[in-house]
């Protein structure tokens, strides 16, 4: 006892606070608790590792992008652009900002070719994720608790499964000599000879779907699952029937797990490189192979940037939604 | 109500046998002789050959090692950054710039990858003009910009995690802690750390794998000589099917099922503890 207040300011060993440093809390320096906790400068430096981390890696890239989208092309410069800002002699800043990238964005024929056919791969795969991710989300959310975490871990357990490799297996099964075509016409004689599948959209939608179905299931499965059952049983007690009730009482609810989900997946889709140059057509590029090729093929840096510029502003909205959503989320579940 | 369920369970098997068809099906030709990876050679199948050839496969092998050292600081890297922004931004209270902070932690969790890989690649080539213009400092793309290039796109989902794991209990712990005279830095490391190591446990296997796997943003900003395993695969896989890109496969889903498999359950037990613990505080 003795040795512990000598020992001041301190708590002793099962943590209390000791007398002497209750008094001088509440008899020293005004506040002084509070003022180690509100203006502990520490805290500015934990607020400003992750911030300037991000503002370095994250923002500033996306400045230069954008001002790489205004430079002039020049094959032979390394890099391969001409400078956009430049100290001239006379003490002037030259600046020289070219639009003629994202003229030519809108004007060549492969290029808007490129953005819709995108768009429409996005959207309908969306459309089918949905179609199939909201039956199992559903399922899911309705099965007995016990199994329900099971259920959950093998929609997941794909999804820590290098998706390169899942996109490869439908590579097997769908090409000529592929598993499909095999049982289809050489085992049960289903079709007259085999389909062609790979290199076709057919095959884009079914990896997109495939690769991205659990992103759709997981928004929608932790919405479905905090419905509260008794709506269900009063529309049911007011005579409707089950697929009123549905549509009237789950489906409006579920709104918000729609949104998130179709989100998660038409913003990826958008972009999506790694399936569409595996599985997809090779005479229709992707948004994302186009600018991979603008870049690494051509070197036409100017373009590419802004090939990535449009795509951005293109996505921001459905970005600045899918934010919103995730906000919303997280405030909900402070509550 | 009894039509409806009948639909959507049969709709969640339906899409079960759709997810893991595929994986099965590479699984099991990773067995089969025959160079011709879905054609089952029955009369010399199943055989172990592709797996000798994959261990004597020194691409792969130096690919896999670069991968494991990028995935692994990007996940420690991650998981400190994302730590610190989750904890900003659920305990810190409003502060100037909290949600330009939100929005710059999210931003990357739904960027298509070619714009993050072409950002990345542009900012390292102008760091290295200005490198060289100032220093006469030349620094060459491989190991250090890819991890830099992972942490950064990982650390949103390591942000997610802790930031919804810190929203599912109040501060009142760490405000205690405080109100006892310890100081901020002694509550994160003794209270918050403990309480939120779940979520930073899986937001360091998250960013690992998202790192392990990542091929778009790779492919930007690697130098010459600095292939990752996906790049490997994937530049084999672009020529066509490959029996030891199937056993290769075979080896990945079977570390990943165990591992997922051992942690539920590790999980679970721990549970059944706090319940145990729980009823017998209840009782006493």
């Amino acid at each position: 006892m003795k040795s512990a207040s000598r020992n001041l300011p301190s708590r002793d060993s099962y943590g209390r606070v000791s007398p002497l440093w209750l008094f001088l809390m509440r008899y020293g320096p005004p506040r002084w608790s509070e003022y180690v906790v509100k203006n502990w400068t520490g805290q500015r430096l934990v607020i400003a590792v992750p911030y300037l981390w991000l503002l370095i890696f994250f923002l500033v890239p996306f400045l230069i992008v954008l001002k790489i989208s205004f430079a002039e092309f020049s094959p032979l410069g390394r890099p391969p652009y001409e400078p956009v800002f430049r100290w001239l002699e006379e003490g002037a800043l030259q600046i020289k900002l070219l639009i003629g990238s994202y003229v030519y964005l809108f004007n060549e024929p492969l290029y808007v070719s490129a953005w819709f056919y995108s768009l429409k791969v996005a959207f309908f795969s969306t459309v089918f994720c949905l179609m199939l991710g909201y039956p199992m989300a559903y399922a899911i959310a309705r099965s007995p608790p016990t199994q329900r975490n099971v259920l959950l871990l093998l929609i997941i357990l794909p999804f820590w499964t290098s998706f390169l490799l899942r996109v490869y297996a439908w590579v097997g099964l769908l090409k000529t000599d592929g598993l499909i075509n095999q049982v289809l016409f050489k085992w049960l004689g289903l079709v007259d000879e085999p389909l062609a599948m790979m290199n076709t959209s057919f095959a884009v939608y079914i990896g997109i779907v495939y690769s991205y179905l659990p992103f759709m299931i997981l928004p929608l499965y932790s919405n479905l699952e905090k419905h509260d059952n008794t709506l269900l049983e009063a529309a049911q007690d007011l005579g409707a029937g089950p697929i009123k009730s549905f549509l009237r009482v789950t489906l409006p609810l579920s709104f918000p797990g729609v949104v998130a989900g179709s989100l998660l997946v038409f913003i990826p889709a958008v972009g999506e490189y790694v399936i569409p140059s595996l599985l997809g057509r090779t005479d229709q590029l992707m948004v994302a192979k186009l600018l991979s090729d603008e870049f690494f093929l051509n070197r036409d840096w100017p373009k590419a940037s802004a090939v990535a510029i449009a795509m951005l502003l293109l996505l921001v909205v459905p970005i600045m939604v899918f934010q919103r959503f995730q906000n919303k989320e997280l405030q909900a579940q402070k509550k | 109500m009894k039509t409806e369920g009948v639909f959507s369970k049969s709709m969640l098997w339906v899409g079960l046998g759709f997810l893991y068809i595929p994986i099965l099906s590479m699984v099991f030709f990773s067995f089969n002789n025959s160079r011709l990876v879905t054609v089952w050679d029955s009369a010399n199948s199943p055989t172990l050959k592709w797996y000798g050839k994959l261990f004597g496969d020194r691409q792969i092998l130096s690919a896999a090692w670069l991968s494991i050292q990028v995935a692994a600081c990007t996940a420690t890297g991650a998981v400190v950054l994302g730590t610190l922004a989750g904890l900003v931004l659920s305990r810190f209270g409003p502060f100037r710039g909290r949600a330009f902070l939100q929005g710059l932690t999210t931003a990357p969790l739904v960027m298509p990858e070619v714009i993050t890989g072409l950002s990345m690649l542009l900012l390292f080539v102008s760091l290295e003009q200005l490198f060289t213009h100032w220093f006469g400092w030349q620094f060459d793309r491989g190991f250090a910009t890819i991890t830099i290039a992972h942490i950064t796109f990982t650390m949103a989902y390591v942000t997610v995690v802790v930031q919804s794991r810190l929203a599912s209990f109040d501060d009142s712990l760490e405000e205690a802690a405080l109100d006892l005279g310890a100081r901020p830095a002694k509550v994160f490391f003794r209270i918050t750390v403990p309480l939120i190591l779940p979520a930073i446990l899986s937001g360091w296997l998250l960013a690992f794998t998202l790192s392990w796997d990542d091929l778009v943003v790779t492919q930007f900003v690697s130098g010459p000589g600095s292939n990752t395993l996906p790049m490997v695969i994937f530049s084999r896989v672009r020529l066509g099917v490959s029996p030891v890109v199937n056993a290769l496969a075979t080896i990945m889903v079977l570390v990943v099922a165990l591992g997922v498999v051992l942690s539920a359950f590790l999980m679970r037990r721990q549970e059944q503890r706090r319940k145990r613990e729980e009823q017998m505080a209840a009782a006493g």
